[in-house]
């Protein structure tokens, strides 16, 4: 049953992704980057991570597309501002680098990290899930990083402000 | 049955790829920024999918992470998108030549 459930999953995540990258107009490629972002975050339930599904399609498929959508909106591109994307040859060697790169990965998760078959198993002491033990974890081991984290989200909401802006 | 973490690590190698063709191919700036959103997520399910497992919580707490930085980014990328978009009327990045040397 999980089986079923993953690779549905894995199916609507790939196809949508790779839609993403082959429409012409920007604002479906938004949408299919949503469906992509709800499809992972269905996966991270289903890996135990609850938490971060709900993070996931709040923050990714809601703030982060919105803003996409809406400086879409905001550029109001004609469609002949989308230009012609005739590169026969860097799209043929990106296709040709891409490949041999998912050879590559596939290999080193394949024989480098599963080679070995003590690693395999998954741990039965899986760890708890739900937001407490995650909060335990950032609000002591990650205090540090959490503290950055604000820190930086200050800095880009300033940032963005500044560069946006016609004249301050 | 148990899904095997060597998939969820397939399956998010083939996502980061097709980020990583996406940023290649197209020349629009905002759907390059989309395939950077991409492999950002393909690299957060290798990490909650090693997290289980390995049985512990650090992974989920640097997807955490991971995910404020991204929105950080899109924030001040999108903001550049937008100074570009008003000097060059264009969203083409072949058009953005002017720190190429």
């Amino acid at each position: 049953m999980e089986i079923l459930i993953f690779s549905i999953l894995a199916i609507v995540a790939v196809v949508c992704s790779i839609m993403v990258i082959c429409q012409k107009n920007p604002v479906a490629s938004a949408l299919f980057l949503i469906a992509t972002m709800v499809s992972l975050a269905m996966l991270f339930l289903l890996l135990n991570a609850p938490f971060l599904a709900v993070i996931q399609i709040i923050v990714y498929a809601g703030a982060i597309m919105v803003l996409f959508l809406f400086v879409i909106m905001l550029l109001n591109l004609r469609r002949d501002e989308f230009g012609p994307e005739k590169r026969r040859a860097q799209r043929f060697f990106g296709i040709l680098f891409v490949f041999l790169l998912l050879i590559g990965m596939v290999t080193v998760i394949e024989v480098g990290i599963f080679g070995s078959k003590s690693t395999e198993t998954v741990s039965e002491a899986t760890a708890p899930a739900g937001v407490e033990p995650l909060a335990q974890l950032l609000f002591t081991k990650y205090l540090f990083p959490f503290e950055l984290a604000s820190v930086l989200l200050l800095v880009a909401i300033v940032g963005a402000v500044v560069m946006a802006k016609r004249r301050l | 049955m148990m899904v095997s973490s060597s998939a969820y690590l397939i399956l998010s190698a083939t996502i980061f790829t097709i980020g990583v063709l996406g940023f290649l191919v197209r020349r629009n700036v905002l759907v390059m920024f989309m395939s950077i959103e991409l492999m950002l997520n393909a690299v957060n399910l290798a990490f909650v999918a090693l997290s289980r497992q390995l049985g512990s919580l650090d992974g989920q707490v640097v997807v955490f992470l991971v995910m404020t930085v991204a929105a950080a980014e899109a924030a001040v990328g999108l903001a550049i998108i937008i100074c570009l978009f008003r000097n060059k009327k264009s969203v083409n990045v072949d058009d953005f030549n002017l720190m190429k040397w």
